[in-house]
């Protein structure tokens, strides 16, 4: 509990002597390509073999004469959309984004930059986090819908490649008793995730104390955080948005 | 002037520093020494705020730091710069960049003036035609000149280093040290050097604190050292050979 307290103070600490929108905007730009457009391929890598595993296991468990096709397809969009790219996608950005946030946070913290930035009477944790949970939240979901088109194309190639099923038939199955409100809970479940990586993730890292192993030990924490986060965050959305 | 008040910080149950107290004069360069782990580095974060003493109160030319709100806070910090032990540079700007940090957050200069201060700052430490280079691609000596560039860049009225010598040549010890104190001298600032390097106390030790196990045991100049009567202080000073034989019998 006290840890949390510290977390909710440490949030609330980045509200405070802001700096000017001019210096954030450049370093949400900077933060942005580094951790969005840097993990696209891993993204798009990830996700359409995904889809791909994910068409292959449908199809060899569907082997009843009276299931159509077409539902080998429903069941990887349904699967995609609900979980895999914003879910399993959240726990790969964890471990790419995440630790890369805590260990560089933490390198700053050992060899005195976050100190040199307080001496210049700047809000260290505003001006280095904050930026970093924004380029999250607006760079998270853009990843997560690129990992639901590559998902649903990987599935496409290797379920049509494999002669699992038919072109006509995917696409019959994708579009077919489709609810708009699974893309609607996947973005909300992106911005959460999004929010509970960056900043947990920056708060194990900011705090770091000690030398190069305790920062090691800090990107590990922070990925075992935010992961156990994801995971209870994940229940607790479908609980609420699903029911 | 910086004046510091009967100064006293604890970590848990463990003490560090207790009630210290001293002055640090304008136009000098003020040192704090001692052994390691005596509270020096902890004494100096107190002063420039990084640390909030238990007790005890830090006044810049008469301004209260330690209690004072989040403006006048800023705007005494505006004032300051400092030279961290290992420099501090940022890792992912380069040298140009870091030296015009604070000026690119603190002032509304043109681009064109503040590469000009940066440039006269690099000038001024020695350094030129390093400005593209990367912290990672430059020696100690050289960080620590950045670092020294990057805290007069704004023009500070109170400058801080924290043992600036540590990890260096001799030589490049005495560079450093004599640029500290003709910046002093030049610019009429407050400057506070922690050290425990006795080259420097008795290069530039024109008004000296001694701390020992946290409190503060003798106070002077370099030229009073041989006869100060602590026998703590004589046991730090004199502990190297060199040392020792300017001892007087």
């Amino acid at each position: 509990m006290k840890e949390f307290g510290r977390y909710v103070m440490f949030i609330g600490s980045l509200f405070v002597r802001r700096e000017s929108f001019k210096t954030y905007y450049k370093l949400v730009m900077e933060e942005s390509v580094q951790i969005g457009v840097k993990s696209i391929l891993l993204i798009v890598l990830v996700s359409a073999f995904m889809g791909a595993v994910t068409t292959v296991q449908t199809a060899f468990n569907l082997v009843s004469p009276f299931v159509p096709k077409f539902v080998i397809s429903q069941v990887v969009r349904e699967m995609i959309i609900l979980e895999l790219a914003p879910t399993i996608m959240a726990i790969i950005y964890a471990g790419k984004v995440g630790s890369s946030m805590a260990g560089g946070l933490g390198t700053m913290r050992i060899t005195e930059q976050i100190d040199a930035l307080e001496v210049m009477g700047i809000n260290s944790a505003s001006y280095l986090v904050l930026p970093k949970i924004i380029a999250s939240l607006l760079m998270y979901p853009l990843l997560v819908i690129v990992a639901g088109f590559c998902g649903i194309l990987g599935g496409y190639l290797v379920g049509s490649l494999g002669n699992m099923i038919t072109p006509y038939d995917y696409i019959y199955g994708i579009r077919s008793s489709f609810n708009e409100f699974t893309i609607t809970f996947a973005l909300i479940k992106s911005f959460v995730f999004a929010f509970m990586i960056s900043s947990i993730s920056s708060f194990k890292g900011y705090y770091t104390k000690g030398g190069a192993l305790e920062v090691g030990i800090s990107s590990t924490a922070a990925v075992t955080s935010s992961v156990i986060a994801v995971l209870i965050g994940d229940y607790f959305l479908a609980e609420l948005l699903l029911k | 002037m910086i004046e510091i008040n009967n100064i006293s910080k604890s970590f848990g149950d463990k003490g560090v520093i207790f009630d210290i107290s001293g002055v640090f004069d304008k136009g000098k360069t003020n040192l704090i020494i001692g052994a390691s782990g005596t509270g020096k580095s902890v004494l100096l974060k107190c002063i420039v705020g990084l640390i909030h003493p238990d007790i005890g109160s830090v006044l810049y030319d008469g301004r209260d730091f330690t209690d004072a709100d989040k403006v006048i806070k800023a705007e005494i910090r505006r004032e300051i710069g400092m030279l961290f032990q290992g420099g501090a540079l940022f890792d992912s700007k380069n040298v140009e960049q870091n030296v015009m940090f604070p000026l690119n957050i603190l002032t509304k200069m043109h681009p064109g003036e503040k590469l000009d201060r940066v440039n006269f700052c690099l000038k001024r430490v020695g350094l030129e035609n390093v400005n593209t280079k990367m912290p990672s691609e430059i020696s100690g000596g050289m960080k620590k000149r950045v670092g020294i560039a990057r805290a007069i860049v704004n023009n500070p009225n109170y400058l801080f280093c924290d043992e600036p010598n540590s990890g260096l040549d001799p030589q490049t010890s005495i560079l450093i040290d004599e640029l500290i104190q003709e910046i002093t001298l030049e610019s009429d600032i407050t400057t506070i050097v922690v050290t425990h390097d006795m080259n420097s106390v008795m290069g530039i030790g024109e008004k000296i604190i001694f701390l020992y196990k946290g409190s503060k045991l003798w106070e002077g100049s370099k030229e009073d050292i041989t006869q100060s009567g602590v026998k703590e202080f004589d046991d730090f000073v004199f502990a190297n050979k060199v040392m020792s034989s300017l001892r007087k019998p």
